[in-house]
């Protein structure tokens, strides 16, 4: 049945469509569901797939490199550059940690030095794929946990580069394992030495930074301005394949590299092209490499001898665990982000594919303990959003802090019950100026840090993600009278709202949006209540720019009620307009196009007309004709 | 059946008992639009075209206000100041409000005694009014005496209550055009047989 392309594609298809689907709906995380799709389709259930899903797994790591990739256009250099203590420090100590335990374990359970030192390598680089799908899922990036996590794997990609150089110096076998398909022989730092070898390293970095500013960036000018939308896909595509050849041709890992080059072009004017444009070939790929993880778990394997494999694969999961627990001690993370840090990085990762099969080929590892660390590090894998499930249903709610806090029984429920979602710049002022008027809002928000100081202050407060709709019915949504979405994540404010529309209709819902593209969906979604960010504080500015030249305060004051009103009108006019437009346009020149709509209305609209009241002369002028 | 526009300018409008349970009676009777300026306008930003409207679709204007300082509310001012328009509500095209009935009912803390040229506010309610009533005049509309809770500082409950059924009868009498002739020569619309308190 296998063999045929197509058929194989239309497999993962249809398993990814209908086993992530389910995982959702059961409230799961989609990593869950693309594993559980692989090992179905697998060799050893269904049997779709065959042994060729160690290909796949290899072409779809590259969905890790783009994930990297757009990670890094998110992180702006000076945000990197502050970052570094925690990489270094958090990072180094994990995986010396990790690698000094696991060494010891192997050690004792009677390998030789060097396979154990082998292993324990790559028993201490997680999973960036699984990690950072789920940080990202649940919009945990820019809490402490979420740094964390990601400066640790940062670390790990850093750290690989010099495991790989340095396993072959452990091989006493000249000729190498004829079946290694994935030797890094083509890599050019092997033949330097290692003083070349970090020059190399150094050298390729700075070409990064070099390439990216004054190459790549007018390339996507001058692509941008032939308006073929196709040209920037494959632009976006030759950035990161051209950073991934030319990281592996020095022998770095591609996703580091596709990192840094990330970085490099987070401050470009093309940022959110880039980022819509690779998005969806990431998920695919992501999606697909889950996939190939899960049917790479070898059964047969498993069950020559299942109790070996079990209790390492615990032992390594609990050793992770420690180590990560005792590093977030280190940091002073609290506990529940350390909880968070311990179980969403406590498995192997997919390096682990690549330094083993790397030491196979060197004739380090035989081919038996091979297969049984790669079983094993799929497991690990695939165990993940497990334990994190387990973690955030029944131990995160019990410690650290908790989901919700019993109030005094002296607190009045106020008759009116009012919900704000996120307590960041814009949420906190809502919440301090309803406090000063004695109304108590109920305050969602994922940041456990904040969550505490709130609660130390009095709040009511609820923890965790507010688009989880057992979280908004505890918080007491059903008695609501207003819910406030005071975040700038349309993919949260739309949750909210669809689970508002569906369930409690007599929730008015009032939304906080970053700008009018953010206005237009909601308002097509028939959200009535809209509140831009970017429109009162600008014009407020330009008000007072008009009064520096000399305008009267007063008369700008009135027009500038009058333009928000011109411009919500015209908002809500150009919503509906949008509407057809498909989802992935060109980001830029629908700005510029709406740009240029509004200045045409604007010019239409003329110069402000100063009204006539308080106008003598109006009267005299019109006094005047009458007489003639 | 004629309609009644109740221009209501109160700032602190929570506070005030009296206004609240004047408007809290008239506010549901039909054809009676109760226009709460504060409330519309909080940021003194009046939007005209909509308030001509409401004028051209009511007959019988009534400016609701406490009697600040001898005078309106400040957004009353504005909403004169802007609503009222060259050659819409006055000048030689300005037609718009022609024969249509205004009156101020207003609430003061002093009494009836202390509006007077022997009292310590030395002129009467009626002339404190006067730019009122030259303002609905220059508009061509009939001015009637204005309808005044007075001394609300030691204003019983009771009295309160009378108060506030007179301006519903009031509200009545203007509806229904069944006010008398006479009414001009009243210096208070309470002084009116059909409304008189005692």
């Amino acid at each position: 049945m296998t063999g045929s392309l197509l058929f194989e594609a239309i497999m993962f298809l249809l398993g990814a469509i209908i086993c992530v689907s389910i995982a959702k709906r059961l409230g799961l995380s989609s990593v869950i569901g693309y594993l559980l799709a692989g090992v179905l389709i697998g060799p050893y259930v269904l049997g779709f797939i065959g042994e060729e899903g160690e290909d796949i797994l290899h072409f779809a790591e590259f969905g890790v490199v783009m994930m990297l990739f757009l990670i890094g256009l998110e992180i702006e250099p000076k945000n990197f550059w502050k970052m570094r203590k925690t990489i270094l420090g958090m990072g180094g100590i994990q995986v010396a940690a990790t690698m000094l335990l696991s060494y010891l374990l192997f050690n004792f359970l009677g390998f030789d030095w060097k396979v154990s030192l082998v292993i324990s390598m790559a028993v201490a680089l997680s999973s960036t794929a699984i990690a950072m799908q789920t940080i990202k899922e649940k919009g945990l990036m820019d809490t402490n946990f979420g740094t964390s996590a990601f400066s640790i794997l940062l670390f790990q990609d850093i750290i690989v580069i010099f495991m790989l150089g340095f396993i072959p110096l452990l091989s006493t076998s000249v000729s190498t394992n004829a079946t290694n398909t994935h030797s890094e022989s083509s890599s050019l730092l092997e033949s330097l030495p290692m003083g070349f070898q970090t020059l190399a390293i150094i050298l390729s970095v700075v070409l990064i930074i070099v390439v990216g500013k004054y190459l790549i960036v007018p390339m996507l000018r001058k692509v941008a301005k032939t308006g073929v939308r196709e040209l920037l896909i494959a632009a976006a595509l030759l950035i990161v394949f051209g950073i991934s050849f030319l990281m592996e041709f020095v022998g770095i890992s591609p996703a580091l590299g596709a990192f840094l080059g990330g970085v490099v072009l987070s401050n470009s004017e093309y940022k959110h092209e880039l980022e819509s444009t690779l998005e969806p070939f990431k998920n695919l790929l992501l999606g697909l490499f889950f996939m190939a993880v899960g049917a790479s778990i070898n059964f047969i394997v498993i069950a020559k001898s299942p109790f070996t494999i079990g209790g390492i694969l615990i032992a390594i999961i609990l050793i992770k665990a420690f180590v990560l627990y005792v590093t977030g001690t280190i940091f002073k993370l609290k506990l529940d982000q350390k909880l968070l840090l311990t179980f969403s990085l406590a498995q192997v990762g997919e390096f682990a594919f690549v330094l083993l099969s790397f030491a196979f080929g060197l004739n380090i590892l035989e081919q038996e303990q091979m297969d049984m660390l790669l079983v094993i590090t799929a497991l690990s894998m695939a165990i993940t959003p497990i334990i994190s499930i387990v973690n955030e249903r029944f131990i995160l709610p019990k410690v650290g802090t908790k989901e919700s806090v019993k109030r005094p029984m002296d607190h009045i429920a106020k008759s009116q019950k009012i919900i704000l979602v996120g307590f960041g710049h814009f949420g906190s002022t809502i919440g301090r100026f309803l406090r000063s008027h004695g109304v108590e809002a109920t305050i969602l928000d994922h940041d456990s840090n904040r969550v505490d100081f709130l609660r130390k202050m009095g709040f009511e407060v609820y923890y965790g993600d507010a688009t989880r709709e057992d979280l908004l019915e505890s918080a007491g949504i059903a008695e609501a009278k207003i819910v406030i979405c005071a975040t700038n994540k349309i993919a949260v404010s739309k949750a909210i709202s669809k689970i508002i529309k569906e369930k409690y209709p007599h929730v008015e819902l009032m939304i906080r949006t970053k700008n009018r593209y953010d206005a237009y969906e909601l308002l097509n979604n028939g959200e009535q209540n809209i509140y831009r960010e970017s429109l009162e504080t600008s014009l407020v500015l330009a008000k007072d720019v008009l009064s520096k030249m000399g305008f009267r305060k007063y008369t700008l004051n009135r027009q500038v009620q009058n333009f928000i009103k011109y411009d919500e009108d015209s908002l809500r006019r150009l919503a509906t307009e949008t509407k057809r437009e498909d989802a992935y346009i060109f980001k830029a020149k629908k700005e510029l196009e709406q740009q240029e709509k509004f200045l045409n209305e604007d010019f239409k609209r003329g110069i402000v007309e100063f009204d006539n009241h308080w106008d003598s002369e109006h009267i005299r002028e019109i006094l005047n004709k009458s007489k003639k | 059946m004629k309609k009644v526009l109740v221009l209501f300018s109160h700032p602190n409008y929570e506070k005030s008992r009296v206004n609240k349970v004047l408007i809290n009676h008239i506010k549901d009777i039909e054809n009676v639009t109760v226009h709460d300026l504060y409330e519309e306008y909080p940021d003194f930003h009046i939007d005209v075209k909509f308030e001509k409207e409401l004028l051209n679709t009511h007959d019988i204007i009534i400016w609701h206000h406490p009697f600040y300082w001898y005078s309106c509310p400040p957004l009353m001012k504005q909403w004169i100041d802007m609503v009222l328009e060259f050659n819409w509500a006055y000048g030689p095209e300005g037609k718009a409000l022609h024969n249509k009935i205004c009156l101020n009912a207003i609430t003061t803390g002093g009494s009836k005694e202390v509006y007077c040229s022997e009292g310590y506010n030395s002129f009467t309610v009626a002339q404190f009014l006067r730019p009122f009533e030259q303002t609905a005049n220059l508009c061509g509309m009939n001015y009637l005496p204005p309808f005044a809770v007075m001394g609300t500082h030691n204003l019983s409950d009771e009295k309160l209550e009378r108060y506030k059924l007179n301006y519903g009868k009031l509200i009545d009498l203007l509806k229904s055009d069944l006010l008398l002739n006479n009414v001009e020569q009243t210096s208070f619309i309470n002084d009116y047989p059909q409304l008189k308190n005692e």
